[in-house]
């Protein structure tokens, strides 16, 4: 019996329905760790982990589309008592992410068998990876977002240093996980400094605070925002915080570079436009420069340093920088139509960056290691299907019309234009140019003859049933996305719309 | 600040100042120490640091949420270093070493 | 079948070639050659006949209903921001139409046989197809953002086909070097946009007709900009230097891509957008002296060259330059026919060189050929016709057109515009004189190769690609039918194009400037006035071919050395080398860019700086390479980068907080 005076301990609602997807994808992985328990050294559990996985992946679509259904006709909500977010800004972000998470899946298998790293765990860890960004994407509270960054995080400095055989893999791990952690660390001690100055860490508490309350003394919130700036700018990649960049996308595996630029990117800058554009709205003012110094930053760092480089992994890994900082455009903005643009470019990213890192990945061939732009050399008449796939995603990249690229590249600079930010178009539009010229110097090389004197052949470039699937979904993406943008443009706007405030 | 000039009670600036310091030391010390696990333990320092922040202004804004946040970190703490540690043996399985200028195959 | 019903289905036009391509590029090796090259000719015709359908039945139309944008889709939706995808079809643009697919469709025929016994032949097709539905939707796009589109379509196929034959070192750099200088045009293009957008509310043509009320500033920014994308595209002053270089693509590239059609495209876009020049004070003044001395400064470096493309480039850039000059004086009809007339002549000019080169067996050195009118008798004809029309000798296309610029220069009040352009005239008349006697007559040099001497020669001497090598053994040969019959079309084309337009306003006789219906500067045109302009530029015309005559009558020296260059002096080497505006951009642009690399270190890699596009990608190398050097691969550095990052930011909200 309770006696008198003594509460009892009140639960705290669970609203199942709100965190269906991420359970989906979990269960998935602990499916799979089991089965892995189970059934020790039987070879097929690497192939039926697989097919857990994509499983999983579409129980948690089909979750998504319900919650897409359920705001779509009953606007947006706060669930587990405002810790989550279930709004069709979250549901957009997590459509990339789950999108992601498939190509770089079906890239994984082939790619682990031809490099003798089958293991069911790979599948696992990656579904893990996937849960901690979903969540990420609808965090409503400063401290599930610190969680599910280390969700999506640590799993990630296991898939980057997965290849056990390559020394420059584990590099790559323990780059990343030092820095990560680092970067982990400020971003907690900013949440801490949050909490200080609003006495919450719910992204809509802050913001109902803010609006209310006027700091005097606004520096303890001020440095927190700006650490908070430092961890996710370390997790999107946008300079000064990119150095890990490009030394880890090139010593993962190939797969792995793919999932983090296409779907940690995507979660990354879910949270970035939940907190700058969501909670800290009215304090746009202070903001909005640091992102700029940012967005510039980036997109120069990110293209020109490309324009050095011999190795096409780590040319693709710069631009990935200053893909960011296209993006930071749209969130500078600090507009719906900047948020929706930013949207829509994370989308168009993660289509044309898995589709060019799984080219890359089979011209690497077995042992991950032919990266260098003579490796490509020859390539259009060896192998025409692929350089031509090849060629389409870095056209799209560079922001050619017709494919997802340009319109993304058109809308966020119009997004700038919009709020009188020319100078940050312009800039946008000179790193566009020095990335064409990179872009250009792969297609060329893919185009010209094979180097005679160079290396004897290698083994043939096998391509995967798997792989085939994924380029063929990458491909027909991003000439969707390009000629009929319409779709993905209107779902961005009404996911911007159903932004739960 | 008239608190530092005469402590006659404990406030939460001394253990919020106390949190900064650490925090400050972990992140020189990650930057000047070369062994990958003494970096490691630095960065432990800094989110201990950061939970002696949460605790601190929990308490003075009497709100039980900030010391609960703390129970989250520890854990997601374990975990680095449970991942963190493996990762620091697979290279010094293959390197015989753990100072972390040793590790620049990757660069440019 | 009303006539805008059928007007709506102007999308047609671009999709027939855009299905070749589509096809050609599928499963272009299983249809192989030449079915390959027929399926695009006869896609390529079909797209001409939908213009010319699409013609009458503008012309149905009564004159101030001549405008049809026809029901598309939106394409880019973001709030206010929309880009509908449709097509405009108005005189212009029908003009338009049908000059590109016709002079298409005879260029896609010549290339079947030129092409012949390429190993990839059907992909040359296939992006000869993309090609023209770009231009097509450059042409026909309702909206800047449509013709940007086509735009960069066109730039991207012409890469493609200047670096066609890849194998060669110089092709991939001249598809490079076009890839560069155009993108600076296109930047000013998309600049331009973004400012209409932002000024006008809209990127559609439509608006153009009902501007708001706008500030001369931002309508003289705009048409500068607008003029900086037509720069790079049409190859003005100092973007030109990508197009000389572009001659190693195929020749029917050259005479499709970089004379007749896509060349032109930034005449079509100031013409379009011809408010922006019409509105502003001073845009147009600097469009025309832009135009004028680009037409001198390329007429006279065309008198050096050795090379018959090399010459017909020049001469390109050059003429281009007249059309800007009209632009400029705000004589659009004048400059559109002028466009029109030009693609006649030089696609013939060009197809002709390329049938010289076909029948040289790849010899493009003027200096190796000569007499050659008795083995290759149609080619030689026409190519006489192509001069004398771009001599401006009457009754050609180009006496009409040439003149009609200078006219308008002239009652403008430009007379110094007129006088940069009839000496242009005069130089032009030369130079080609001597291209048409080192050419089609005097001593068949190329039967001793001995007889040249090296050296004094072409600035490029290096680059020049001699696939056929010892040619002493075979003698030239006239060309197969398909590729002398769209000489022949041309030929009649270039002698009767210019009676489109005859400057004979009373009697009604000038149909292209009533069809075309664009403003035209005050005419205060006095019929004896032109009749003594026309006698004047006829004059400098006949002179000119006469001088060349006199110089060129026995070929080159015995000695091998050029009668006329060796008059030149000291400056025949300036000319040669293009005024060393190539050169001395690349030293501009890299020097300083070199100093600060060397500065920054030593481990450049400085071996490519040998032109101005290397020398804009040494400064980005120059940054690359610092920050490839503060990318240590030590980890604890990097961690420094976001501690400092981290402080910086700090630093920054210390400006900002209040304490």
């Amino acid at each position: 019996m309770i006696g008198a005076g003594v509460t009892p301990i009140a639960h705290a609602p669970v609203d199942w329905y709100a965190i269906a997807p991420e359970i989906a994808l979990f269960a998935a992985a602990i499916l799979i760790v089991v089965l892995r328990s189970v059934a020790r050294h039987d070879p097929k559990v690497h192939q039926a982990s697989m097919l857990i996985a994509i499983a999983g992946v579409a129980a948690s679509a089909l979750f998504t589309g319900v919650q897409w259904a359920f705001v779509h006709s009953n606007g947006p909500y706060q669930a587990m008592s405002g810790l989550v977010a279930v709004d069709g800004f979250g549901v957009f972000v997590k459509s990339v992410i789950l999108g992601a998470t498939l190509l770089a899946l079906l890239l994984s298998g082939g790619y682990l068998r031809r490099e003798h790293l089958e293991s069911p765990e790979y599948f696992a860890l990656m579904l893990c990876s996937a849960t901690g960004m979903m969540l990420m994407a609808s965090a409503n509270d400063l401290i599930t977002i610190f969680l599910s960054l280390e969700i999506l995080s640590i799993a990630l400095y296991v898939l980057a240093a997965f290849d056990r055989r390559r020394l420059s893999s584990q590099e790559a791990g323990l780059k990343y996980f030092l820095l990560g952690s680092f970067s982990s660390a400020v971003f907690l001690y900013g949440i801490a400094l949050v909490y200080g100055a609003t006495g919450t860490t719910r992204l809509s508490g802050i913001a109902q605070f803010l609006a209310k309350i006027v700091l005097l003394h606004d520096g303890v919130l001020f440095v927190g925002l700006a650490l908070l700036l430092v961890g996710l700018g370390f997790k999107v990649a946008a300079a000064p915080f990119h150095m890990w960049t490009p030394d880890v996308y090139q010593g993962a595996p190939t797969p792995v570079t793919a999932f983090m630029a296409a779907a940690t990117k995507a979660a990354a800058f879910a949270a970035v436009l939940r907190i700058f554009v969501g909670a800290f709205r009215l304090y746009d003012v202070d903001w909005r420069p640091a992102v700029f110094g940012l967005a510039v930053l980036s997109l120069l760092v990110g293209s020109i340093a490309a324009v050095v480089q011999t190795d096409v992994k780590r040319m693709l890994a710069y631009q990935s920088i200053s893909h960011a900082g296209y993006v930071l455009i749209g969130v500078q903005a600090a507009t719906d139509k900047g948020t929706s643009a930013a949207l829509f470019y994370v989308c168009t990213y993660a289509v044309m960056a898995t589709g060019a890192f799984a080219i890359v990945m089979l011209v690497a061939r077995r042992g991950d290691d032919r990266h260098e732009l003579t490796d490509y050399r020859g390539l259009a008449s060896a192998r025409p299907v692929l350089a031509g796939l090849l060629t389409l995603f870095l056209l799209a990249q560079a922001g050619v019309p017709l494919t997802g690229g340009f319109v993304a590249k058109l809308s966020v600079f119009s997004a700038a234009i919009d709020v009188g930010q020319y100078w940050l178009a312009l800039v946008g539009m000179l790193a566009a140019v020095i990335g064409a010229f990179v872009y250009l110097r792969i297609v060329l090389a893919m185009y010209a003859p094979p180097d005679d004197e160079a290396a004897p052949e290698g083994p043939r470039i096998v391509v995967d049933a798997g792989t085939g699937v994924a380029l063929t979904i990458a491909a027909g993406a991003i000439v969707f996305l390009g000629v009929v943008p319409g779709i993905v443009l209107d779902f961005a706007h009404a996911a911007t719309q159903l932004l739960a405030r | 600040m008239s608190a530092l000039a005469y402590p006659d009670h404990i406030t939460a600036t001394y253990y919020l100042v106390l949190a900064a310091i650490l925090f400050t030391i972990g992140a020189v010390g990650l930057l000047v120490r070369k062994n990958t696990l003494v970096m490691f333990m630095c960065i432990e320092l800094m989110l201990n640091a950061a939970n002696l922040t949460f605790v601190s202004f929990a308490n003075a804004l009497n709100d039980i949420s900030g010391q609960v946040i703390v129970f989250f970190t520890l854990v997601v703490a374990a975990a680095e270093v449970a991942v963190g540690l493996a990762i620091i043996v697979a290279i010094f399985r293959r390197r015989q070493s753990v100072n972390a200028d040793d590790v620049d195959l990757l660069k440019g | 079948m009303s006539a805008r019903n059928l007007l709506d289905l102007a999308w047609v036009i671009p999709a027939l070639p855009a299905l070749g391509a589509v096809v050609l590029l599928l499963v272009g090796k299983r249809i192989g050659e030449p079915k390959a090259g027929w399926l695009a000719t006869a896609l390529m015709a079909l797209s001409f006949v939908a213009s010319v359908v699409a013609f009458f039945a503008l012309r149905s139309l009564p004159p101030d209903a001549r405008s049809n944008v026809s029901q598309g889709f939106t394409w880019i939706q973001a709030g206010t921001f929309r880009v509908n995808f449709r097509f405009l079809v108005d005189p212009l643009s029908s003009t338009m139409t049908l000059f590109v697919t016709g002079v298409g469709t005879l260029i896609h025929l010549y290339a079947v046989g030129y092409m012949h016994g390429d190993e990839r032949f059907s992909r040359f097709f296939a992006y000869m197809n993309l090609f023209a539905a770009s231009m097509l939707v450059l042409v026909l796009g309702s909206s800047f953002l449509l013709t940007f589109m086509g735009w960069e379509g066109v730039g991207l196929c012409s890469y493609l086909l200047i670096s066609f034959w890849f194998e060669r070192n110089s092709a991939a750099v001249a598809g490079k070097k076009a890839f560069i200088t155009n993108r600076v045009g296109d930047f000013g293009f998309m600049l331009a946009m973004f400012l209409i957008f932002q000024k006008v509310g809209t990127l559609d043509y439509s608006a153009l007709g009902a501007l708001p009320k706008l500030p001369q500033s931002a309508v003289t920014a705009i048409a500068l900009l607008l003029f900086l994308g037509a720069m790079g595209k049409s190859a003005q002053l100092p973007l030109h230097i990508w197009l000389p270089d572009a001659m190693e693509g195929p020749t029917p590239v050259s005479a499709l891509i970089h004379a007749a059609t896509m060349v032109t495209a930034g005449v079509f876009l100031l013409v379009r957008a011809h408010v922006f020049f019409d509105l502003s004070n001073h845009a147009g003044t600097v469009v025309a002296w832009v135009g004028a001395i680009t037409a001198l400064y390329a007429a006279t470096v065309a008198l050096a060259q050795n090379d018959i493309k090399r010459v017909l480039a020049y001469s390109t850039i050059s003429q281009l330059g007249y059309m800007f000059l009209a632009v400029g004086v705000g004589a659009y009809s004048a400059a559109i026919f002028h466009m029109i007339t030009h693609a006649f002549f030089k696609a013939l000019l060009f197809l002709g060189a390329g049938s010289v080169i076909h029948g040289m067996h790849d010899e493009q050195d003027m200096r190796r050929m000569g007499g050659l009118r008795k083995y290759m008798p149609i080619t030689a004809g026409t190519f006489i016709v192509g001069w004398l029309a771009i001599a401006g000798i009457f009754p050609f296309a180009g006496f009409w057109s040439k003149d009609e610029i200078l006219a308008k220069a002239w009652v403008s009040h430009s007379y110094a515009l007129w006088a940069v352009g009839a000496a242009g005239a005069l130089i032009t008349a030369f130079y080609m004189t001597r291209q048409v006697w080192l050419v089609f007559y005097g001593p068949e040099r190329w039967r001793d190769d001995a007889g040249l001497v090296q050296g004094s020669g072409d600035a490029h001497e290096g680059d020049e690609v001699n696939v056929g090598g010892a040619h002493g053994g075979s003698a030239p040969h006239e060309s197969p039918w398909t590729m002398y019959l769209p000489l022949v079309a041309l030929a009649l084309l270039s002698v009767a194009g210019g009676f489109i337009d005859l400057p004979f306003t009373n009697q009604k006789l000038n149909v292209l400037d009533r069809w075309l219906e664009l403003p035209e500067p005050t005419t205060v045109s006095h019929f004896s006035t032109g009749l003594v302009l026309s006698t004047v530029a006829l004059v400098l015309g006949v002179v000119g071919i006469l001088v060349g005559v006199a110089v060129y009558r026995n070929g080159l020296r015995r000695d091998g050395t050029d009668p006329g260059v060796e008059r030149l002096g000291g400056f025949a080497g300036v000319l040669q080398n293009a005024y060393y505006l190539d050169a001395g951009l690349a030293r501009f642009v890299s020097g300083p860019v070199t100093a600060f690399a060397r500065f920054l270190s030593d481990g450049v890699d400085r071996a490519g700086i040998d032109g101005a596009v290397n020398g804009i990608a040494a400064g980005a190398r120059a940054g690359g390479g610092t920050l490839r050097r503060v990318q240590t691969g030590l980890v604890r550095n990097y961690a420094l980068g976001i501690a400092l990052g981290t402080v910086l930011l700090l630093l920054y909200v210390a400006t900002r907080v209040s304490f």
